[in-house]
């Protein structure tokens, strides 16, 4: 095994919603081979031996897919590297003697449960504004009798790719939650499948970021930089055009009905 | 009478334990699923909404339950351990998804998924469920295309299918290395159209930690709302639990942190019965451990395995690098052995090869503890672009792990805990012994036998999800009178105040160590015992040793914090103590079975060429434990498996 090091971890510790916060600094032996959780965990171990509460963090795959985990590393979510959750971080990319310091994604429609877990479901009720194409099970045509070109097939998994981990909004300095509405925006839209509901979905996915208090995106595309799966920017401007689309059909066929 | 029994489509089998009648069909192979679903009884959708369901799991099993029964009318309430329903483990799956499409036209049917699947469970699954999966296999795929998942396709628009471990013809659907992810967010997005129009009642963040059984019928859980802390109680008309599988038993797996046996495990010890515990399975292609810290293990797909060759060098303790090692001194094994499957074999067949291979001391690494997977020749063939586009999220999560660039020198492999075949003892309908109590998913027993093939866990879990529960859930719920139950039934609160005195109790013990670092060494202890090979005598330590380790938690754990908020160490405990449980009837059912099969690799049951003997006059059976009592030991039933189709054989691989 390659020596260890000495880092310093200075961790957001929260009891819950309501009470203030603050950094608690801990000291750690560590093995460049370890993942950074592997270094919580044996915080943690260490914590509870001497009988103190454990630092709570989010984690479950622990393969940078399932999007639980959730920490802000000196500033960045999910640290230093590119396309790399916190989970799949390991130590081998700090150095001895660094300062790390550690906290939870941050964002109004993100509140604080505790220590670096905050809740992330406004995600969910976002999705379930329109987040899906509405077939229900049993009534599919056979999978081969829509054709798919094999770009739009891509183009549409590059998106579908993402992980909701909330990394986008974290780094975001509206809090806007763009690149993840149009992630699903674009995975949708590229497929045949999606095209009858494509702008009912842009018209309730957007208004259901903006209930949730999720900010405005004003073009800084931090998120894109910190989306630990690579989702372009790109997909903001397709939500633009399908959104701003069906707001005009939408006034269109208002018109129409003499409202 | 509220236990009434429900409609069936055979008469009982003589000489059957009264409680594990399978209720197959009868009738042939190829009609039985057809004619069963015609014998049920349906239910009118206007008197579905007068039905309360509940989900307990939100996996591929879970949520397409869940979206397809509140399609269907049915009032759903589904809970989950996660912040949101599309964390749950199935998310993480890689490799892809079987159905007998046989678009390829390379000779695929469903009977030949079906024979398959029985021969590569060793002869230890039900043939008649088997027959309903691979019948189930192709709607799957019709559905998951309407949803939007957006599998691999081939230029002319149609979908691609590769070849999958274990398998000659080319059946599996994927979705890059990311199949479980993108099926799971088909089914999450079913499931929260159904949220969105208020059908389904979600609750994430909650964790079943009991059974609630009225009048012998399951009528609900008791949970904890794991963001308060406050212990929850959940009526209903049935419970469905897809909880998923307990590999994480061996602490190091490829299972997600969460992965655990809690939920089938309580319900085990209010009456269901438990099948075949000791059928795990050990992946061949993980990444090794690199330390003691470690916490969990990643998974490399299987379908590395289609151009990736495994090899070790001939030599004992060679420490030359492998570019170093010429052609002539490496031992490409598993083609050696298995001319016609080569690289391909089954999961537990090239488990135990790389096993043996590093107990000869062939071993390659610094831990001497894998084996190589190399695409050198992969590469010379197709190009680096070629096989970037069909691994390369694959080979940057192993670069990223290791350190090693896997383009230029081989990866280094060793087999890891992934998958359980055993669980909950289920019925063809998914009803465990427990009237009421169905399982679904990774969390039954039925469908694998000793061992699973690649791509089949998924297919199993949406199958059970989409199309077996909503048909056969009419067997309960118009089959058995029903009485009305609420949550302040006694038994609601008799049950809700066990799950709390446990929890202080948990609180209580105030002891030195973390329950992590004791589910730590009991990891160990199983994978030593009950892992790749298994012998009675180490079986028979691991008894001893779970049980010695349980006093240890029981006496000396400590958990800190409270019970009144968000507590992960909590959580954990709980987890640890039921694994702990849990391990000892495992190595138990593993003793009892003297016999080799699939995944179960006795040491004393071995054919002259070190392969997996069966003794199917006294072991052609699933055995179902039945819990009788704290401390008492636990009766072994069975249910005997007959084979009309597929005649059990030696399986050859070679
Ligand atoms: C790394 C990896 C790769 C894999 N790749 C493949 C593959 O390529 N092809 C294939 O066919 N199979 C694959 N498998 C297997 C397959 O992914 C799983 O068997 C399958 O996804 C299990 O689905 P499930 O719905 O049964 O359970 P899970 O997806 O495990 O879901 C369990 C659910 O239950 C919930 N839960 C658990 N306990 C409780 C509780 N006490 N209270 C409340 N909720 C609870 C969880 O929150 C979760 O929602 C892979 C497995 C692993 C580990
Ligand atoms: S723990 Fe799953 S993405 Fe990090």
């Amino acid at each position: 095994m390659s020596e260890s090091m000495h880092i310093t971890l200075n961790v957001w510790r929260q009891k819950n919603a309501q009470e203030e916060g603050r950094l608690e600094a801990h000291a750690c032996d560590v093995s460049p081979d370890m993942s950074f959780l592997e270094v919580l965990d044996v915080l943690n171990d260490k914590l509870v031996s001497e009988g103190k509460e454990a630092i709570a963090f989010e984690h479950d795959c622990r393969e940078g897919i399932c999007g639980s985990c959730s920490l802000v590393l000196n500033g960045q979510a999910h640290g230093p590297h590119k396309n790399t959750t916190t989970c799949q971080l390991h130590m081998r990319s700090f150095k001895s003697g660094d300062n790390i310091t550690v906290e939870p994604f941050r964002a109004a429609a993100f509140p604080v449960l505790k220590d670096l877990v905050v809740d992330r479901s406004a995600f969910d009720r976002i999705q379930q504004s329109g987040g899906y194409v509405s077939v229900n099970t049993g009534s599919a045509p056979a999978a081969n009798a829509v054709l798919v070109p094999k770009d739009d097939a891509d183009s549409a998994m590059d998106a579908a790719q993402c992980i909701g981990c909330g990394a986008c909004v974290a780094a975001c300095p509206n809090a806007s939650a763009m690149l993840f509405v149009s992630a699903k925006i674009a995975h949708l839209g590229l497929l045949p499948q999606g095209q009858p509901e494509r702008k009912k979905r842009a018209l309730a996915m957007v208004s259901a970021m903006d209930r949730e208090g999720f900010g405005n995106c004003s073009n800084h595309f931090e998120c894109g930089a910190a989306c630990p799966k690579g989702i372009s920017v790109a997909n903001i401007a397709r939500l633009n055009r399908d959104w701003l689309g069906a707001v005009l059909t939408e006034r269109e066929e208002r018109k129409d009905q003499g409202d | 009478m509220a236990t009434q029994e429900a409609a069936t489509t055979t008469s009982p089998a003589q000489n059957v334990h009264p409680k594990l009648q399978s209720k197959s069909p009868s009738g042939p192979m190829a009609e039985r699923w057809t004619k069963h679903k015609f014998d049920l009884k349906l239910i009118n959708p206007a008197n579905r909404r007068k039905f309360k369901v509940l989900v307990v799991g939100t996996g591929l099993a879970g949520s397409a339950a869940s979206a397809t029964l509140a399609e269907m009318g049915y009032k759903v309430t589904t809970l989950c351990i996660h912040d949101s329903p599309r964390r749950a483990h199935s998310i993480a799956a890689q490799g892809g998804i079987n159905a007998a499409k046989n678009y390829p036209n390379d000779g695929d049917s469903i009977f030949r998924l079906f024979y398959d699947t029985v021969k590569g469970g060793d002869f230890r699954a039900r043939e008649s469920n088997v027959h309903r999966l691979a019948e189930c296999s192709t709607q799957i795929i019709d559905q998951c295309v309407a949803q939007g998942v957006p599998f691999a396709r081939e230029y002319g628009g149609l979908l691609a299918n590769r070849s999958f471990g274990g398998a000659q013809v080319s059946r599996t659907f994927y979705a890059r290395g990311q199949t479980g992810q993108q099926l799971l967010l088909g089914a999450y997005s079913a499931l929260s159209r159904q949220v969105g129009l208020g059908r389904i009642n979600l609750r994430p963040r909650r964790e079943m930690l009991d059974l609630v059984v009225v009048d012998g019928v399951a009528r609900g859980v008791i949970a904890r709302n794991l963001a308060t802390g406050e212990i929850e109680k959940y009526a209903a008309d049935v419970v469905l639990m897809c909880t998923g599988g307990y590999g994480n038993v061996f602490y190091l797996s490829t299972n997600a942190k969460n992965c655990n046996v809690t939920a089938t495990w309580r319900a085990h010890k209010r009456g269901a019965y438990f099948a075949n515990p000791c059928f795990t399975q050990i992946h061949p292609t993980c990444i090794p451990v690199s330390g003691h810290y470690q916490s969990k293990l990643t998974l490399m797909s299987e379908s590395l395995r289609n151009d990736g060759r495994v090899w070790v060098p001939s030599k004992m303790s060679d420490t030359r690098s492998p570019e170093q090692i010429p052609e002539t001194e490496r031992d490409y094994y598993l083609e050696r052995k298995y001319p016609s499957f080569g690289n391909l074999v089954p999961r537990d067949i090239a488990s135990r090869s790389a096993k043996e291979q590093t107990d000869a001391g062939k071993g390659v690494g610094s831990t001497k503890m894998a084996v190589f997977l190399d695409f050198r020749d992969a590469i010379t063939r197709d190009g680096e672009d070629a096989i970037r586009a069909r691994y390369g999220n694959l080979f940057q999560m192993y670069a990223r792990i290791t350190g090693e660039n896997p383009y230029k020198t081989p990866m280094r492999i060793y087999p890891a805990v992934h998958y359980t075949m055993g669980g909950l003892w289920v019925d063809y309908n998914l009803e465990s012994t427990i009237p009421g109590l169905f399982v679904l998913g990774e969390a039954n027993f039925s469908d694998h036998g000793a061992n699973r093939l690649g791509a089949s866990a998924l297919m199993q879990g949406l199958a059970d999800g989409y199309f077996v529960i909503p048909a056969t859930i009419a067997a309960h719920l118009a089959g058995r009178a029903l009485p009305a139950v609420t949550e302040d039934h006694p038994e609601f609160r008799a049950v809700a105040q066990q799950v709390t005195d446990r929890t202080q109790r948990l609180l209580g013990i105030k002891g030195k160590r973390s329950a992590d670092s004791i589910h730590r060494q009991l990891g160990n202890i199983v994978w030593n015992q009950i892992g790749m090979a298994r012998t009675a005598s180490g079986l028979q330590s691991a008894m001893r040793d779970i049980a010695a380790l349980r006093e240890e938690f029981w006496n000396n754990v400590n958990v800190p914090g409270s019970g009144a908020d968000l507590n992960q160490q909590l959580e954990n405990a709980g987890r640890v103590a039921d694994f702990l449980e849990f391990a000892e009837l495992t190595a138990r059912d593993a003793y009892e079975r003297e016999e080799s099969c699939g995944g179960h690799f006795r040491e004393e049951h071995q054919t002259p060429d070190g392969e997996a003997q069966r003794d199917d006059v006294k072991f052609q059976h699933a055995a179902a434990w039945e819990y009788n009592g704290e401390g008492k030991p636990e009766t072994r039933n069975i249910e005997p498996l007959t084979f009309e189709v597929v005649k059990p054989a030696q399986r050859n691989y070679k």
